[in-house]
């Protein structure tokens, strides 16, 4: 199958006046269509560089991202980013919020509003269209955010630790939650973080970055038994902690 | 809602309404004794009112200005004068910060002068005005704007700099422009802040205003204060100061309601 995404040679530093940061150093990764793929590595490291390269925000200083099998930016693709933090505007209803997007593109279609209405009665949010974000917990706000960024029918999902702002229990939950969304919803998704089990419950490679600048250490693939279709269930099988260590093993061997 | 309340916070707010009857009362209190004893140490001779004047000396002068409605005159051109001059003000401050923002390279150039402009002390620019613009309402109003505008340009402008950016980046990651940024979450994030400058603009727009009538005016409260002292009437002096002080007032209260009325807005209206 022809890969939706190709970084080649990707390389990236930062400028300041105090002098240069070498964010990311020769980068090289592809991905299937409907892959899930995690990318973790130590705090600092360039994890979120590499999203912003990914999503156009930023342009890589050598190398080429490839979409489609063409050049970013000529491509057409459409990339969905998830922040940290769901920076829903408490100047919006919940509604509003999700629309933000569709709103920019100046796509607010009656099919579109219909997509974005039935994810939220699939999501369980329906009865708080007309609420502030406010009225909503942790993980409710997160799903907000998630549908915000699926309106738009992104090609490509990118998840920058979209869970770390949330407590533990919820943190669980809400990653349950929205890996079965963007399964169900068949995305590409890359997903950022640092925590090593939110990556094996969710991913289908993990790629191991080293510290700054990052490389690309290793790139682990992963296969659970048949009925490990949910990150919970993942969580509970014998694989999970053979996994957890070989990556542990990889990040402090390069440390 | 319906729930009954409870013993604890039933008595709580027994003693939130009893305290706010106390502050109420208090503030009245204060009042009246001020005004009570200016009017007793005035009637008996302790205090000149030939140069303090009292407080029914100067509601004698009110009556006898509203006969004419020449005092009428007077409030009504001081009111237009600050409204009109604070519109400018807030229209030219938001217009001049949001350029600001959209083009960094302008406010970096720009900088030392708004803040040359902003801290110099604008009374010494009502003559220039004077001769430039004429003795007139012209000139009134320019000198107030020139007072609150430096100083409305840069709060809100360092306001715009000061929003979360990545509120911002996310109107990027969502394939918006620059200009969507300014509309969906520079201005809409910035209505407390506009607001709180309102407060501040307001207050300089009459200080701009009263300046200008001082040098360049026939009507107006502050001409009235000009030529009352010029003349030695304090009471016309002082009844103009009260006046002054219940506009400024008013002209709080509005935009407080202004700001009561956003607040229960925000969250539930959709800007652009």
């Amino acid at each position: 199958m022809e890969p939706i995404l190709e970084l080649i040679h990707v390389s990236f530093s930062y400028h300041s006046i105090t002098g240069e940061t070498e964010a990311l150093s020769d980068i090289s990764l592809s991905v299937e269509p409907g892959e899930f793929i995690a990318v973790v590595g130590p705090s600092g490291c360039g994890k979120t560089t590499l999203l912003s390269l990914i999503s156009g925000l930023i342009a890589p200083e050598a190398g080429e991202i490839r979409l489609f099998g063409k050049p970013l930016g000529t491509s057409g693709a459409n990339i969905g980013y998830m922040l940290q933090r769901d920076h829903l505007f408490e100047w919006r209803t919940v509604y509003d919020n999700v629309q933000l997007g569709l709103e920019i593109r100046r796509s607010l279609t009656p099919k579109a509003l219909d997509r974005v209405d039935s994810m939220l009665d699939t999501y369980g949010l329906s009865d708080f269209k007309k609420a502030p974000p406010t009225a909503l917990s942790g993980g409710m706000r997160q799903r907000a955010a998630l549908i915000r960024t699926l309106a738009l029918e992104p090609d490509i999902l990118l998840l920058d630790e979209p869970f770390s702002a949330l407590d533990y229990q919820t943190r669980l939950e809400v990653g349950d939650d929205i890996g079965s969304i963007i399964r169900k919803e068949h995305k590409t998704a890359i997903l950022v973080t640092h925590d090593l089990s939110e990556a094996i419950t969710l991913a289908d490679r993990i790629v191991i970055l080293s510290r700054r600048p990052a490389r690309i250490r290793k790139i682990l693939s992963l296969s659970f038994e048949e009925d490990c279709g949910s990150p919970l269930k993942r969580r509970s099988s014998p694989l999970f902690s053979g996994y957890f260590e070989e990556i542990w093993k990889e990040l402090k061997a390069h440390g | 809602m319906d729930k009954p309340l409870s013993k604890a916070q039933s008595a709580y707010l027994k003693a939130r309404a009893r305290r706010r009857h106390l502050v109420l009362t208090g503030q009245i209190l204060l009042f009246v004794l001020f005004v009570g004893l200016w009017e007793l140490t005035a009637q008996t001779g302790l205090l000149n009112d030939f140069i303090f004047s009292s407080p029914s000396q100067m509601i004698k002068t009110f009556l006898r200005m509203t006969e004419d409605f020449s005092i009428f005159r007077h409030i009504g051109i001081t009111l237009a004068e600050t409204a009109g001059s604070f519109f400018l003000v807030m229209a030219i401050g938001l217009g001049s910060a949001m350029v600001l923002w959209l083009f960094p390279a302008l406010a970096e150039l720009l900088e030392p002068y708004l803040v040359m402009l902003n801290s110099l002390p604008k009374s010494a620019l009502a003559p220039v005005l004077i001769v430039w613009l004429g003795n007139n309402m012209k000139t009134i109003v320019v000198a107030a704007v020139s007072v609150a505008v430096f100083g409305a340009i840069m709060t809100l402008h360092t306001g715009f700099q000061n929003v979360d950016p990545d509120k911002i980046k996310l109107i990027y990651t969502l394939g918006g422009s620059k200009w969507d940024v300014l509309r969906k979450v520079l201005i809409p994030s910035s209505v407390p802040l506009i607001i709180n400058n309102m407060k501040v603009n307001i207050g300089l727009c009459l200080v701009g205003v009263i300046i200008g009538e001082f040098l360049a005016a026939d009507q107006g409260l502050g001409y009235l204060i000009i030529y009352g002292s010029q003349v030695f009437k304090m009471d016309m002096v002082m009844m103009s100061i009260v006046l002054l002080c219940l506009l400024s007032m008013g002209f709080y209260r509005l935009i407080g309601v202004l700001e009561k009325w956003a607040a229960r807005r925000s969250g539930l209206h959709r800007p652009g």
